[in-house]
């Protein structure tokens, strides 16, 4: 779970420079311009480690999160897994990348095959990896139904039988189903009520100690990601504001965006009174960003070189990388 | 070893539980569905009449028999004779194998072809173009002329009737069955296969085909309904089943003639027409009811 | 302060479905005052939406049964007549829903919308109900709202949306607001301005407001009093600084525990209530929190308590919150508040 860990080992995932535009279409199928959805995004990752991707809806996080599993093509960039470009990846060994890196999604309503019994549901993804004969199969899903909380008899039961938070576990189960060491969940306990998100939370936390797993957790809530992640990234319009590690980033947030989202959230504690920041007028939209800092619309700190030159993400603290000028 | 043994009894017990369990709930559903059930009687009704009838019928509806012409309904001739002496009542039932197995045949077929057009065509958009586009081609056509053209071209036999109305009602299947794909195609659990890297095959027919499989069995009731009612069109303009074969379609083709002094040359098959149709849409209906859950929901 | 708009007098909501009856509410107390906030708080499916919908009676009245009372200023709002309920709506009691893409008609533009709203409850002319559309567009904070009333629900974004949502709802100056989980669609800084709007509007026009949500954050920061419930009863009513302090009944200790903090310890587990909520076909026997409650008893199994006063402005529902409570200073009953 700790950052710190020897400095020459190489990352088990390094996103360099990725970008993500999608086309914009008139009625007529004619390219008029492009969302830019993700839009120069780099970032590592460590084996077993959490990396939290935080921001508001339509910031690209999401993108980015389907962008580094290929699921998206990218625009432009390249992410290593272990120290390959996965988007030049073919056959053979573009299965065994989607074997190790695995994804959890939202929706734990959609993301289960209405007509399918769940043990089928895990045992599928052994199926695709052909892994083990049919016995095999049948034991690792019995095993893997335990180790998520459900008696085995719950094999031949349909999605529909089970309340959200208990698809959201077989949907944590059927990642963990072929060993991954990376698995990117998506806004895991987004849809799932308060008790139950808090069990969903903690399996997540055991099964990362018991296998060694590395999360890409993409989440708007801070208060989630500030629990479950070491390393945290906040993305805006495309972009990456500010990174740094948990305790550093709610202990000292630097960039004005990350600021005033910290102040935004609702604390459950009536005794508390906090100055708000609150941000001026709307997000920009992705298909115009604003020149220069794509902040600077909304940014009380706002200068001339704001509005003309593109902060560069830089190092400001060990673990602290900020792009904002009022750091240059 | 052992306790797998053991683990594998107890659970193929708790598999036909479950199995039992729902398979009575579906029973209970379908038994309160008033459409369903009242679709259902029919059609065994008149699947009945179809097996068993022939067997009832004490005359061959081929043999001709001058004397007994346009004789009306009696004891002898429950449904009267037609133009030739035949029985009418042997004809009707004869005919109802031809007309339900075009029909059934037909039902079948569409399904088929449909079904795998229109999962190909929702998965690969490049084939939707072409695919979609030959649909619409072949449904600008009013069914029954195109119907008739193939006819022309292909020759008046059984298995041409069939033919032509399979290549006349597979695009209204495709479209169907590519309508639900699609939706289906953008659930987050395809996602997830493709995230682990299954194949477009294990996508399309293991994921995706079950899923469609209601609306499917819904349009091929219709279907099946309709081209009982499209071959009996056919056979009543001359380009269906050739004469002497008793389709219901032939007979009220032959009824046509004599419409206004042997009614009961029209009435019968027509009416044999009739209650298989509404039987069949009744059920239709009925199922689509019982197989859609958002109609369920509703009805709370 | 002291005018009494709304008293919910242990209602129960019950809907004949296919399947039986079904009680989704079952009993439901709390009052509202001028000026004040309550909150409802709970998780899917506890009913507090349809506690919301019953009191303006949205509900299919065929399938739907009511038992209890709603009192809008002393009348009976579940005796009322059809035609006095149209008056009440909109009129004295507004509501703004969750998700404000589908309250909203795409086909017309919100100007219409909300003059339709106006001259549906007041005596006023198209001219002047745009104008006073205008004006209540502006007091949501709409930028330039002369150009946006002519606009169309899908030009706008969803915080927009919602403030187009609450000025409709505030357009005819209605006493009390229920807002059933307003700000859940949006992202945390829209929220943050839309809550901040409610309150600025609830002390502009001395309104009673009934928030209905599932965050604890919202109520923390909006609401004066809080009713937390259960499986379609309330379990718990309190002020809400004595509810994050010091909450009585072991399901909101819970709640509140399970919560991740943005301050304070975080290598700590999260404290997780057992099971999951029933469904409404199979309601426990006793208290319905028993089954997945630590402190349960046989008693809790066998006998549903009573939401009782606790003290003079607290009430539980619960047998043992006594002992509990005063057991929990130490060991595994910390209060949420002390880990600030």
């Amino acid at each position: 779970m700790s950052v710190q860990q020897i400095p020459i080992e190489q990352p088990l995932l390094e996103v360099r420079n990725l970008k993500k535009y999608f086309p914009v279409t008139n009625s007529l199928g004619k390219v008029t311009g492009h969302v830019q959805a993700v839009n120069d995004v780099s970032f590592h990752m460590k084996k077993g480690e959490t990396y939290g991707l935080v921001g508001e809806s339509g910031c690209g996080k999401s993108t980015t999160g389907r962008t580094v599993l290929r699921l998206i093509e990218p625009t432009e960039g390249e992410t290593l897994y272990k120290g390959e470009n996965i988007y030049q990846l073919k056959g053979r060994k573009l299965l065994d990348m989607r074997r190790e890196l695995q994804m959890v999604f939202q929706d734990p309503y959609s993301s289960l095959n209405p007509r399918k019994r769940i043990g089928h549901i895990l045992e599928e993804t052994l199926k695709i990896h052909r892994i083990g004969s049919k016995q095999e199969r049948m034991d690792r899903v019995m095993d893997m139904l335990n180790k998520v909380g459900f008696q085995s008899e719950q094999y031949f039961r349909y999605p529909h039988e089970f309340s959200g938070g208990q698809r959201q576990r077989i949907g944590i189960a059927r990642a963990l189903m072929v060993d991954p060491s990376l698995i990117i969940c998506d806004e895991p306990v987004s849809a799932l009520d308060v008790s139950i998100q808090s069990q969903v939370l903690n399996l997540l936390e055991e099964i990362q100690d018991e296998f060694n797993l590395a999360y890409l957790f993409v989440s708007h809530d801070l208060s989630v990601v500030r629990h479950i992640a070491d390393r945290i990234g906040v993305m805006y319009l495309g972009q990456m504001v500010e990174e740094a590690s948990t305790d550093e980033l709610f202990a000292q947030p630097l960039h004005p965006y990350t600021q005033a989202l910290l102040s935004a959230v609702p604390l459950p504690n009536p005794t508390i009174k906090r100055e708000r920041i609150t941000l001026k007028g709307e997000v920009p939209s992705p298909i115009n960003p604003p020149s220069g800092c794509v902040f600077h619309t909304r940014c009380q700190h706002a200068t001339e070189i704001c509005k003309k030159n593109v902060p560069v993400k830089r190092d400001v603290a060990p673990n602290h990388a900020v792009a904002c000028h009022l750091y240059e | 070893m052992q306790t797998t043994v053991v683990r594998e009894q107890e659970l193929s017990q708790v598999k036909s539980h479950i199995k039992k369990e729902r398979r009575q709930l579906l029973i209970r559903r379908f038994l309160s569905n008033k459409l369903a059930v009242t679709g259902s009687v029919i059609i065994v009704i008149i699947l009945l009449f179809t097996f068993v009838g022939p067997l009832l019928a004490s005359y061959d509806p081929y043999e001709l028999e001058a004397k007994q012409r346009l004789l009306e309904p009696s004891d002898a001739h429950v449904f009267g004779t037609d133009n030739y002496g035949r029985d009418l009542f042997s004809r009707v039932a004869y005919g109802a194998k031809v007309s339900i197995g075009v029909g059934f045949f037909v039902a079948i077929i569409t399904s088929i072809l449909g079904m795998i057009i229109g999962l190909y065509a929702a998965y690969y958009r490049s084939l939707d173009n072409i695919l979609m586009r030959l649909c619409d081609g072949l449904m600008a056509f009013p069914a029954i002329l195109l119907a008739i053209a193939i006819m022309a071209a292909l020759g008046p036999r059984v298995e041409n009737v069939i033919i032509a109305l399979s290549i006349v009602f597979t695009p209204y299947v495709a479209r169907t069955v590519r309508s639900s794909a699609l939706v289906i195609k953008e659930q987050t659990y395809i996602e997830a296969l493709k995230a682990q890297g299954a194949g477009a095959t294990r996508i399309i027919w293991v994921n995706i085909a079950p899923n469609v499989i209601s609306p499917l069995v819904v349009q091929a009731t219709f279907i099946f309904a309709d081209s009982i009612i499209t071959e009996a069109a056919l056979s009543f303009l001359g380009a269906g089943i050739p004469a002497p074969a008793p389709s219901w379609g032939n007979l009220l083709y032959d009824g046509k003639m004599v419409i206004f002094n042997a009614w009961w040359m029209t009435v019968f098959p027509g009416i044999a027409i009739m209650l298989t149709v509404f039987g069949l849409n009744l059920f239709g209906d009925g199922l689509r009811d019982l197989l859609d859950p958002h109609n369920n929901k509703a009805k709370k | 302060m002291e005018t009494k708009l709304l008293e919910v007098k242990n209602l129960k909501t019950h809907f004949n479905t296919e399947r039986g009856r079904v009680t989704a509410v079952d009993g439901v107390f709390f009052t509202v005052y001028a000026g004040e906030t309550v909150g409802v708080v709970g998780e899917s499916g506890c009913g507090k939406s349809v506690t919301a919908e019953s009191i303006l009676r949205l509900l299919d009245e065929k399938s739907t049964e009511y038992e209890g009372e709603i009192l809008y200023k002393g009348k009976n709002l579940l005796t009322s007549t059809i035609n006095d309920m149209q008056s009440v709506r909109g009129n004295d009691i507004s509501m703004i829903f969750q998700d404000p893409m589908s309250s909203l008609n795409p086909v017309y533009t919100v100007g219409n919308q909300i003059v339709e709203s106006i001259m549906l409850h007041q005596n006023v002319n198209k001219k002047e109900a745009y104008e006073k559309a205008t004006e209540m567009l502006r007091l949501t904070g709409i930028p330039s709202p002369e150009k946006r009333i002519h606009e169309y629900p899908h030009e706008l974004s969803g915080g927009m949306r919602q403030r187009v949502m609450i000025a409709m709802a505030l357009s005819c100056q209605p006493k009390l607001l229920i807002a059933d989980e307003p700000t859940t669609a949006l992202d945390v800084t829209t929220q943050s301005q839309i809550l901040d709007l409610i309150n600025e509007l609830k002390v502009k026009f001395n309104m009673g407001t009934v928030m209905i949500t599932h965050d604890l954050g919202v109520v923390a920061e909006v609401c004066t009093k809080v009713v937390v419930m259960y499986l379609g009863q309330v379990i718990e009513e309190a002020d809400v600084r004595s509810l994050f302090s010091s909450p009585y009944h072991p399901y909101t200790d819970g709640l509140l525990k399970s919560i991740p903090q943005l301050t304070g310890d975080r290598s700590k587990k999260l404290h997780v209530i057992e099971g999951k909520v029933p469904t409404l076909h199979q309601i426990p026997k006793g208290c319905r929190f028993a089954p997945r409650c630590a402190f349960a008893s046989e008693k809790c199994h066998e006998e549903m308590p009573e939401l009782a006063q606790a003290d003079h402005s607290r009430k539980v529902r619960c047998w043992h919150y006594k002992e509990i409570f005063q057991a929990g200073e130490e060991g595994p009953y910390v209060s949420a508040a002390d880990s600030y």
